[in-house]
């Protein structure tokens, strides 16, 4: 776990952005944290679940202790908010923060599992704040089959201009339980930190959660694809990573 | 006369005695309607307000700041949808009347801001069986009264009556805001418990006017 916040912008963390995590229930909260966390693990996530008395409900002072927190550790601050209220009170301690504070967080209009994870990854591979933001907001789509219909649209960047040159290489999956939580966040973290697009299988393999949708396992064959800048470099990243059965083989 | 800080004042005591008396009414609503605790919630968050307003060491100087601290504490101790939105509302309402006191024009801005606010925080415009089935007519009124020419306190009473109109206006009204909207056509035949506290919340300030 980060150390407590000072409060004093010069022990900020300008490399990541954090994640507050509001549920009317301080064990979804937490959960999700735990999930998050699994996946990130530097990234500072701060949780406001349940009301004070330990009940149902969202609590103002904890959601805008949970923001002022994080804001004053990391670069900027995404929050994922659980129902109706819990989206009221979030609206309201932004309203109330100042300007500099205002300027660095935002609530992503995502649902609140999944968002929080492709948030959490995205802010580990050093995504700004609209980058953890698009993350997060994209999660829904991906969850319920964005997965799917990405991989039959195939790769979609890399295609429009002299980046256009698309490297490719066919690994086998070779750890039996294949790409699962961890293995997936450690593709898309790979993936995330070169300028490059990478496809697995068709989908972006920066975003976790495509990955995990790909539903891959032990044995099978996956194409990786690379273009941009970095191409060479990402493809042999990712594709070793997965040929190397991630440490579970 | 006019809308001064010890007239704001008076109508956060006001409001808070008067939500008192008509908890269980407003559970009752809730109830029919809702989860059963918006009287439980409004009561617990205006005591919460008196307590702050009367540990003050200096008096507050505006208006404005007697809201602020009326939206502040209702956010921190209300609860549910009710504190964002009460909550904005009166925070919105502060930031128009940093002056020691309202006139007619003032109170109609006061009325314009929160309105703006509870919309801007709930997304529901008016006919939704809410609270803005009550600020929109009490927000009409106040701007007739203060175009004839109305004091502050005459302009608050127009407000007042038309919100208590609004909020009954509410009954026959089938929800799509709010938890209520989860009971679809069932939700009609009961009031609005959002729009019948904002209703005592303005009958609170006329009486805070007749008070001083």
């Amino acid at each position: 776990m980060p150390s407590e916040p000072s409060g004093r912008d010069d022990d900020r963390d300008d490399r990541r952005v954090g994640l507050v995590l509001v549920s009317h229930s301080a064990p979804l909260a937490a959960g999700a944290r735990d999930l998050a966390a699994q996946m990130a693990p530097d990234v500072r996530v701060e949780v406001a679940g349940g009301r004070p008395d330990g009940g149902i409900g969202t609590d103002f002072d904890r959601v805008q202790a949970a923001v002022e927190g994080v804001l004053a550790a990391c670069r900027g601050a995404v929050l994922l908010a659980d129902l109706g209220s819990a989206v009221l009170t979030v609206d309201s301690v932004l309203e109330l923060l100042d300007d500099d504070h205002r300027a660095r967080a935002r609530l992503a209009d995502a649902p609140f599992v999944e968002g929080a994870v492709a948030a959490a990854v995205a802010a580990q591979g050093g995504g700004d704040v609209d980058a953890v933001l698009a993350a997060a907001q994209g999660a829904g789509a991906s969850f319920a089959g964005g997965a799917a219909s990405a991989a039959e649209q195939g790769p979609v960047s890399g295609t429009t201009d002299a980046d256009a040159v698309v490297l490719r290489r066919t690994v086998t999956l070779r750890n039996p339980l294949g790409l699962h939580a961890r293995p997936a966040a450690t593709l898309a973290r790979l993936a995330a930190g070169f300028d490059a697009a990478v496809t697995v299988a068709g989908v972006d393999a920066a975003s976790v959660l495509e990955l995990m949708g790909l539903g891959a396992t032990g044995g099978q064959e996956l194409e990786v694809t690379a273009s941009g800048p970095d191409a060479t470099a990402a493809l042999a990243a990712v594709a070793d990573e997965i040929a190397s059965g991630f440490g579970e083989a | 006369m006019t809308a001064d800080v010890a007239w704001a004042s008076r109508w956060v005591h006001e409001t808070a005695q008067s939500i008192a008396d008509h908890r269980d009414e407003l559970t009752e609503l809730d109830r029919q309607i809702g989860d059963g605790d918006h009287g439980e919630n409004m009561v617990r968050g205006f005591r919460a307000v008196v307590a702050k307003l009367d540990a003050l060491e200096e008096p507050p100087a505006t208006v404005g700041e007697v809201l602020k601290l009326v939206a502040t504490t209702l956010m921190s101790t209300v609860g549910g949808a009710a504190g964002p939105l009460y909550g904005t509302a009166y925070l919105r309402a502060s930031k128009v009347a940093d002056v020691t006191e309202l006139d007619g024009k003032g109170v109609v801005a006061v009325l314009e801001a929160a309105l703006e606010g509870v919309q801007a925080r709930g997304k529901a415009t008016a006919g939704e069986k809410t609270m803005v089935d009550a600020l929109v007519p009490a927000v009409e009124a106040a701007v007739a009264a203060a175009d004839s020419g109305g004091d502050a306190a005459q302009v608050f009473a127009a407000a007042a009556q038309a919100a208590q109109q609004g909020a009954e206006a509410t009954v026959p009204l089938v929800a799509t805001k709010g938890r209520a909207s989860y009971l679809g056509e069932r939700s009609a035949g009961h009031e609005d418990p959002g729009a019948a506290s904002t209703a005592l919340v303005l009958a609170a300030g006329v009486a805070a006017s007749e008070a001083g």
